[in-house]
């Protein structure tokens, strides 16, 4: 079949610190100008590294009514290849070719003006997104119907909630009905209620046979929605196919995989002048792995250098699940620690530490799971926190297999205690009628 | 038709839904040419004027929101229209009526400044919101594709609401010093065309240079306070020496200032200077609108 959207080699490269030139003074640019050929002889033979890819040479087809997925880290190239579909910037090379009319949704409320009452938001943000006037009048009692603030319709929305200004700004993109549609992280508004009616409407769209280009993290919800998904990593895409499979592939392997993330150098770790983080990293079985066997305990190691004399510091973890939903978090204070760490805010000498902390056998259940890393001073002031700095894989070795084979639901999957009872040896029928 | 209106307000998502689902049509029917091609631009493309066209709804939600939003803060809304050209004008005549009043060439100084300050009033306005306009604008720019020059479009748009405001006060004055309209007004569309215009090549360069170089946005004011003294909106152009007036003329609020003058207090034509006026305005929006188009495709990564 044809495709309605065909991309062929596309690139854009971006020049690093063109945003601070964006606001750049008319006297830097002479200055700069005076100053660059020093700086171009300084870097005469080296390469161009001013500039960075943030997409390089990706092509893909998608066919009229398929609805992709598009995953990938922070920075991975997702964003700005919606931003060049939806013809926001120009691509520096390569083409896509687009077989309908494009509507994008790269955020909810684009162009909101906060003086405008909600019905006049509407009409704006509608013609904003590219619906005609005719069309937004048709659809007008659908969108506040939508929306649920019917009462409020003619108060500026600066008055809202934050919660209703999501609910109208969804409903207005809800509405649009462009051939292809172009989504970006949008659905994560308002309260639970809300997002399961954003992506229940998200699924009427895909059913409507419209081509959806989805940009999400919440692997979920695209599980849900996208037969297919592509993934992207620095730039290029390195992965199409069914998005379970894709999905895998991207737990696997796009992440932080060997069990360590490692910086080594103590002016460029992620960090501070007080405190920067040297490692992190997981243990299990006396090993440095990322894979861990469901029934033994596994060691979380945090390395970090002080640089400032007698700094107090904390150590602390938040642990996720794949969805990148909080798991739990905690820190070697006294009172969250089964056992003593004497270094709990205590004036650290500069040097490099290390902190340590345990997480029980038979605790987490099959799967991935994220460690983000915190380091704090005098117990609440965060000073690092590095998200999803290793992640590691929890592996079924059979501890509680021998009755049941099957999935075990939830996060965690510990061994609770489990005891019966024989509360009377017989059992008596209650006498018909009895209630009169 | 009721029966509609009850449909759609009753169904949510389903119906409706299912509706577009058979209006939708079936896949095989793709276009054979892209609607869209995406690719690099080339650097000498011209603007594309037939987009603006297809966007002609937005450019009016646009000038709408702005000129509903500057007068919902504004307790006395469309007063300061009027206000500012009239305080000015009051000052002027109380400071420099008497100087100058003498070579205002017949006509009530007052009339005289205020006609000047017609143009003047609405072309700074213009130039100042729409040189803003891309800046202010950047959570569109950023998220959303249309073609970028509606919104230096609409901010001079939206200020000829207060142009058209402030001839009610000029039609109040007229009457009150006896001035008679002839059939020289009839010039006045063509003038008021040729001011928008000029505002709006102005507006435009300011407006893409402001997105690189912020400077612009500062030295704006500064430069609108200068063109203001070598435009003839507090003096007539006789009170300049004979041999300065042509390269004076060059400038184009010369020639429109001095239109408005002739078409509504009744003085004859300068139509050299017109033409000149016209001349700059065309080159000048001709520079513009080429220098948007190069401009505009590093707008979303910059602003």
């Amino acid at each position: 079949m044809k495709p309605i959207i065909r991309v062929e080699g596309l690139s854009k490269q971006y020049r690093l610190g063109a945003r601070r030139e964006a606001n750049a003074t008319l006297r830097e640019t002479i200055y700069g100008a005076l100053g660059s050929p020093l700086k171009r002889l300084r870097r005469a033979g080296g390469a161009d590294d001013d500039t960075v890819w943030a997409l390089k040479d990706v092509s893909f087809e998608v066919r009229p009514g398929e609805v992709l997925g598009v995953i990938g880290r922070n920075g991975a190239g997702k964003s700005t290849l919606l931003k060049i579909l939806s013809r926001v910037t120009e691509p520096t090379a390569g083409r896509a070719e687009l077989y309908g009319r494009v509507g994008s949704l790269l955020e909810v409320g684009t162009g909101f003006h906060p003086e405008l009452s909600g019905r006049e938001n509407i009409y704006l943000n509608g013609s904003i997104l590219g619906m005609r006037r005719a069309e937004i009048e048709n659809k007008f009692d659908e969108i506040v119907a939508f929306s649920e603030i019917e009462k409020f319709i003619d108060t500026p929305v600066k008055r809202y909630s934050s919660g209703m200004y999501m609910r109208l700004a969804f409903a207005v993109a809800a509405h649009l009905e462009p051939e292809i549609l172009l989504v970006d992280e949008v659905l994560a508004v308002g309260d639970a209620a809300f997002q399961k009616k954003c992506l229940g409407k998200m699924g009427d769209v895909a059913r409507e046979g419209r081509t959806v280009l989805f940009v999400s993290h919440n692997l979920g919800s695209l599980l849900n929605l996208c037969p297919r998904a592509i993934m992207f990593s620095g730039g290029q895409k390195v992965a199409d196919g069914p998005t379970g499979e894709v999905i895998s592939e991207y737990i696997s392997g796009g992440g932080a995989t060997a069990g360590e993330r490692l910086w080594d150098d103590p002016a460029t770790a992620p960090g501070n002048d007080k405190v920067r983080l040297r490692a992190v990293r997981i243990v299990s079985g006396g090993e440095v792995s990322s894979d861990v066997d469901i029934q033994k305990e596994t060691r979380v190691e945090i390395d970090f250098w002080n640089l400032k004399p007698d700094a107090r510091i904390t150590v602390g973890i938040h642990l996720l699940d794949k969805m990148g939903s909080g798991v739990l978090s905690s820190a070697n204070m006294h009172s969250a620690n089964l056992v003593r760490d004497e270094w709990f805010d205590r004036p650290h000498p500069v040097g490099l530490y290390r902190t340590a902390c345990t997480l029980p056998g038979n605790f987490l259940n099959e799967g991935v799971y994220y460690i983000n890393a915190v380091l704090l001073t005098n117990v609440i002031d965060i000073e690092v926190i590095v998200n999803e700095a290793v992640s590691f894989n929890v592996h079924e070795s059979g501890g509680m297999r021998k009755e049941y084979g099957g999935y075990w639901l939830g996060v965690v999957r510990p061994k609770l205690a489990w005891q019966s009872e024989q509360l009377e040896p017989a059992v008596e029928a209650a006498p018909a009628g009895g209630a009169l | 038709m009721a029966m509609t209106t009850g449909d759609s307000a009753g169904t949510l998502g389903s119906t409706a839904s299912a509706a577009t689902a058979r209006n939708a049509p079936p896949p095989h029917s793709l276009p054979d040419e892209p609607l869209f091609i995406i690719q690099p631009s080339k650097s000498w493309a011209a603007l594309d004027v037939r987009a603006l066209w297809d966007y002609r709804e937005l450019l009016y939600f646009l000038m709408w929101r702005d000129v509903k939003v500057r007068y919902k803060q504004t307790a006395l809304g469309v007063v300061w229209v009027v206000m500012q050209p009239l305080l000015t004008t009051l000052v002027l005549t109380a400071f420099l009526g008497r100087f100058v009043g003498s070579a205002s060439e017949g006509i009530p100084y007052p009339l005289f400044v205020y006609v000047g300050m017609l143009p003047w009033t609405f072309f700074t306005g213009a130039v100042t919101s729409s040189s803003n306009s891309l800046v202010n604008n950047s959570h569109l720019i950023t998220k959303v594709y249309f073609p970028r020059l509606l919104i230096p479009v609409s901010a001079v748009a939206a200020r000829l609401l207060d142009f058209a405001v402030s001839f009610v006060v000029l039609v109040a004055m007229m009457a009150y010093y006896g001035v008679g309209v002839t059939r020289a007004v009839l010039m006045l569309p063509v003038l008021v065309l040729l001011v928008t215009l000029l505002a709006l090549g102005v507006g435009m360069a300011t407006s893409a240079l402001n997105v690189r170089y912020r400077d612009v946005g500062v030295v704006m004011p500064l430069l609108l306070q200068l063109w203001m003294f070598a435009s003839p909106v507090v003096y007539p152009v006789g009170a300049l020496p004979e041999g300065w007036r042509r390269l004076y003329s060059l400038n184009p609020l010369v020639g429109v200032i001095e239109g408005f003058r002739s078409a509504l207090v009744g003085r004859s034509f300068d139509w050299e200077a017109l033409g000149v006026a016209a001349a700059v305005t065309a080159a000048l929006l001709g520079v513009a609108a080429f220098s948007f188009r190069r401009m505009e495709t590093y707008f979303a990564d910059i602003v």
